[in-house]
């Protein structure tokens, strides 16, 4: 029972800590701190975060095979329901802010214009994930289903990288070091098992060889 | 307190029967006293949507004896803290704010510019005597970016077919290709090879003698702040805001189409004609509607940026799309 509220409890702090940035946003926006075209800066910030977030939730698998960490795991789910809800406001931004929901424009700037093309199936790759985030839905699917549905997420991560790289002008900085930490998290999980099963191959070829 | 006008706040502005483009510029350019009298001043200053000081502080001094312009625009003007403050001018960065907190110690003096190519009176000309060439005008232009949003700048500058008509062009000078100032020590940007530096432009001779065509060495009646391209850049508004190179120190009178910056990094995107069109797009932007900067909702393009009266005829029989 303890150990549930204490799950709670660290779930909520996550959650607060999460919002930060998005309160920041709101007070920069009330206080007309987002410069000269706030609807670029909010919409540039909110999906900065949303990778950010979609990123950290990759994170917790990589730390169990490398460091035997398993205290971040429960943490996952949160964290992708966060990026969730980031990539949520987001696409609100563009579609409700942006473009004031000019439907025409909007479609002709998810067919003609490859990053937002890559943008939306990223976000779309996501919903499935949010929808069946709960215990329930895992119990539904069995957990090896569930399991495989929710490797979307890699596909999800890529797609993101790729929308902010093709996003960007000229200065690639920030979209690259995004590149590289997700490259850095999927080779992680390669690294973790390639290594045992190199190991394992290893104490057999020895045993063989005496 | 880099700037009090919020756009969230511009629709109530828009509502007030004393709307930001009346305040007098002379009352504008006092406002500092405004802000001296203390906070309670600041807030309803604020309130009154006075632009607020750029980053970086201090204004440029004043220009003396500036004459009115021609091709004047009455369309609301963007508050100089938004003008001085929100810029593409990578030399000193790639973001939008770099250029006001980056450029504030650029040296614009001592300070020459170069003419050279097929012209009758090649010569290097120090920037105070090429400004004495000229009487100073106020262009009060929009500024289309490639971006999809614009202001409405009013510049101070002469035109460029004055000084062209100075130089004498020879027959064989088709084009003037424009050189950016080339300073790693002072442009942070240019340390890094996010473009290939130094910035270069050019334009048709027919675009550079056009009435339309300035060269800008102020702005709200004050000279040039460095984010903004100082001691002098180009302005050509019927064309997207990069073709507006910036602290210039080279013009060179060509027979051939000269190398453009962008169109050289990236040559499907950006061409060398570069004139606003909101029938063709950039694949990043749609280019038919714009954000006016301080504005809610978008509003159309217009052909040469409004211009169309003035320019269009300069492309007569040319395929846009494919000149793009």
């Amino acid at each position: 029972m303890a150990g549930g509220r204490a799950r709670r409890l660290s779930r909520f702090a996550l959650i607060a800590a999460c919002s930060i940035p998005l309160v920041l946003l709101v007070a920069a926006a009330l206080g007309g701190r987002l410069g000269a075209n706030p609807i670029e800066a909010a919409l540039n910030r909110l999906g900065y975060w949303t990778l950010f977030f979609l990123l950290l939730a990759l994170l917790p698998t990589p730390l169990r095979l490398l460091f035997g960490w398993t205290w971040p795991a429960p943490l996952r789910r949160t964290l992708g329901l966060v990026a969730f809800s980031y990539a949520c406001l987001h696409l609100t931004t563009y579609v409700g802010i942006d473009q004031f929901f000019d439907l025409h424009a909007i479609v002709a700037d998810v067919v003609k214009r490859k990053f937002i093309t890559i943008g939306m199936l990223g976000f779309a790759l996501l919903v499935p994930l949010a929808l069946t985030s709960t215990d329930r839905a895992v119990r539904r699917l069995g957990y090896v289903r569930w399991k495989r549905l929710h490797r979307l997420v890699y596909l999800a991560a890529l797609c993101g990288v790729v929308h902010f790289v093709w996003r960007v002008k000229a200065d690639l900085r920030e979209p690259l070091v995004f590149a590289g930490v997700l490259t850095l998290l999927l080779a992680a999980r390669l690294a973790g098992p390639l290594a045992r099963s190199a190991a394992k191959g290893l104490v057999r070829a020895r045993s063989r060889s005496r | 307190m880099r700037r009090d006008a919020s756009a969230w706040h511009v629709t109530r502005h828009d509502e007030r029967a004393d709307p930001l483009e009346v305040t007098p510029l002379a009352l504008y350019l006092r406002r500092r006293e405004f802000l001296a009298l203390g906070a309670g001043s600041m807030v309803s200053a604020a309130a009154l949507g006075w632009p607020a000081a750029a980053a970086g502080g201090a204004e440029p001094p004043l220009l003396p004896g500036v004459k009115k312009g021609a091709f004047g625009t009455d369309e609301k003007q963007t508050p100089y803290a938004d003008v001085t403050g929100y810029n593409n001018y990578y030399e000193f960065g790639t973001d939008k704010a770099d250029p006001a907190a980056n450029a504030g110690a650029f040296r614009t003096r001592p300070w020459s510019v170069s003419f050279e190519g097929e012209i009758e009176h090649p010569q290097t000309v120090p920037i105070d005597e090429l400004l004495g060439w000229f009487t100073l005008e106020e262009r009060v232009y929009r500024m289309r970016c490639v971006e999809a949003w614009s202001m409405v700048i009013p510049w101070v500058g002469f035109p460029l077919a004055d000084l062209v008509r100075r130089l004498g062009p020879t027959p064989k000078a088709k084009y003037v290709a424009f050189t950016s100032v080339l300073d790693r020590s002072q442009m942070p940007g240019q340390r890094r090879d996010v473009l290939d530096w130094p910035y270069v432009e050019g334009l048709r001779l027919d675009e550079a003698t056009h009435p339309l065509t300035l060269v800008a060495v102020g702005l709200y009646g004050r000279q040039l702040p460095n984010q903004n391209g100082a001691p002098l850049r180009l302005v050509v508004p019927w064309k997207y805001g990069f073709k507006g190179i910036k602290a210039i120190t080279r013009m060179r009178f060509v027979s051939s189409e000269p190398p453009t910056t962008w169109s050289r990094m990236a040559p499907s995107e950006y061409g060398f004609y570069a004139n606003v069109n909101p029938a063709v797009d950039h694949p990043r932007w749609s280019q038919a509607k714009e954000r006016r900067i301080g504005e809610f909702f978008k509003r159309p393009t217009l052909p040469f940026n409004g211009y169309a009266d003035q320019v269009a005829q300069l492309y007569d029989g040319m395929d846009l799309r494919r000149h793009f």
